[in-house]
């Protein structure tokens, strides 16, 4: 199955991925017009200390923690990913209590969760933060 | 194969799952006493608040039983197991043979004796749907509302309750709330956060004497009230599993396989002791995440398959008026603390290993925490000081970082 992998060595620290993210949510056309001026909540997360940057996004686990724990039922698996349902999800957070990668944050409401979909929730057709990686250090790929 | 389940919720659903793994023929049969599709109880206070309702509330889709080929006897009670014949017999008179049984019976609430306690008419435990439906039923924008117990299910019950009562007195026999999952200050944090939202809380005092409607308090006051929630704790249903021959302690005694010690008879869930790896002690971990892996464990097993389950640790999810609490763990040892306003955390470090946490309105990615826990990492391993500032991969060595988000092997 592919998955998003990070190549650490080759990233820049330049965010980018976490807009690129947050803008194929909005399902806008134009970036600037969409992002200005707004806080984003990307799925994807750069961590970065001193000289050592890469990002963090859903695994979509073989052996989904998260799906395993969700008190709703709201977290299943299918063809691959890792999908969240929001219309059943109460926003108890348990998920972000097991996920050993911190990749499963609070929706901008705090009333549900988000995570990364493989942009199989938007219009994105593929991972947007992979199309939009200046340098490959996300690929979307089997490993 | 011949697979029965006793009850109908998390663990079972695991179980089922668990089975399907392995063994897409069986028959599997599911016994339970209510009357519903597998549902998630801890979201009877989500309902009562109105973020979910009752479909949303099943923790599957519809099709579940039928795509998973699972038999169901829903509003029966099994009344014994004999396991010698290998059989269950229900209420309704028949029995239903097994090859391999599990045991998810789960818990009851634990109604302690209080006197005057049958004189009171609209009194109530806040466990299953149908308790939410009949609490549901005589709440009124009026109502006072009196919750015996400030754990868990008594705080969640208050917040589900708030917008739709008049008010609501939580009385604890402990001097503060959440002793289970919280430490003092953790306690007094909350406390004061679900206080501001109209919750008036009597701690450290308890009910002497019930009338109708007025609750005479050990310290000498007394509170009216129209309806009574008690909600000091629950017990584990133990009792078929040790009619049957199980090893029983505070729960049904069951080891790394999700097995009893009956051979063919395997348990799971809140129903259930098993080992804290945190503590080393045995307990019982009645949250719902063990109850899923453990029922999933119990039915790979069940079906000759080879699943074993070997680090369960406690740890809650639970949030009260928009505030998050998130712990996992024991609390034994050295304490790393940090306070800013709206935020408490502390990180509890024994042996060379992080044994707890409470993150109190900062909780974004407390899984790295727990994983920690869970995986019992060495903290020589990691880099501790960036863990205290906040959980984060950039801790683990480059080596680690290319398996968890590399793929490499």
């Amino acid at each position: 199955m592919k998955r998003v992998y990070v190549n650490e060595e080759w990233c820049l620290g330049c965010h980018l991925c976490e807009y690129n993210c947050a803008f194929a949510a909005t399902g806008e056309t134009d970036m600037a017009k969409a992002l200005k001026g707004v806080t984003i909540h990307p799925k994807i997360q750069i961590e970065e200390n001193n000289r050592i940057s890469f990002a963090v996004s859903c695994r979509h686990c073989d052996d989904p923690i998260c799906v395993k724990s969700c008190i709703a039922g709201a977290i299943s698996k299918t063809d691959g990913v890792v999908h969240v349902d929001k219309s059943k999800c109460v926003g108890c957070y348990t998920c972000i209590l097991v996920c050993p990668y911190g990749a499963v944050m609070p929706a901008p409401d705090g009333h549900a969760i988000q995570k990364c979909e493989l942009c199989t929730d938007n219009a994105c057709g593929e991972p947007a933060c992979v199309k939009g990686c200046p340098n490959g250090a996300i690929v979307f790929e089997e490993r | 194969m011949n697979y029965v389940i006793l009850g109908n919720s998390t663990a079972a659903v695991g179980c089922i799952e668990g089975i399907r793994s392995v063994d897409p023929q069986g028959t599997i049969t599911v016994i339970s006493d209510e009357p519903y599709a597998a549902y998630s109880r801890p979201l009877i206070s989500y309902l009562l608040y109105g973020s979910t309702t009752e479909e949303k509330m099943r923790i599957r889709p519809d099709d579940f039983y039928e795509k998973m080929k699972v038999k169901t006897f829903l509003g029966k009670k099994a009344v014994r197991v004999d396991s010698g014949r290998k059989a269950v017999a229900l209420d309704s008179g028949e029995s239903i043979p097994f090859d391999r049984l599990l045991i998810a019976t789960g818990s009851r609430p634990f109604v302690p004796p209080m006197q005057g306690l049958d004189k009171v008419g609209k009194k109530f435990s806040f466990l299953t749907l149908n308790d939410a439906k009949a609490l549901e039923s005589v709440l009124t924008s009026e109502s006072r509302v009196l919750i015996v117990g400030a754990g868990l299910i008594g705080l969640k019950c208050a917040e589900g309750i708030r917008g739709r009562v008049g008010s609501i007195t939580v009385v604890d026999l402990a001097d503060r709330i959440l002793p289970s999952i919280l430490d003092e200050a953790g306690s007094e944090m909350v406390k004061k956060h679900i206080g501001q939202n109209g919750i008036k809380f009597l701690l450290g005092d308890s009910v002497a004497e019930f009338e109708e409607n007025r609750a005479h308090l050990k310290s000498g006051g007394a509170v009216d009230f129209d309806v009574l929630v008690v909600a000091v704790g629950v017990r584990p249903n133990t009792e078929l599993a040790a009619e049957a021959g199980c090893e029983v302690g505070r729960g049904v005694a069951i080891d790394e396989a999700s097995a009893t010690s009956v051979p063919g008879i395997y348990a799971a869930g809140d129903c259930c002791e098993c080992r804290d790896i945190t503590t080393g002690q045995r307990r019982v971990l009645a949250i719902l995440p063990n109850a899923y892996l453990q029922g999933e464990t119990a039915g790979v097993n069940m079906a000759g398959g080879e699943k074993s389950f070997a680090n369960a640790v406690p740890m809650n999810a639970i949030g009260f008026f928009g505030l998050h609490v998130l712990t996992a763990g024991s609390y034994d040892g050295e304490e790393i603390v940090e306070t800013k306003p709206g935020v408490y955390k502390k990180l509890i470090v024994k042996d060379h290993l992080l044994k707890g946490f409470i993150l109190i309105g900062e909780i974004a990615r407390a899984g790295i925490y727990t994983s920690l826990i869970r995986e019992q990492t060495p903290l020589d391993t990691v880099d501790f000081e960036l863990l205290k500032q906040k959980p984060q991969l950039m801790a683990f060595t480059a080596e680690r970082r290319a398996v968890k988000l590399g793929g490499a092997k």
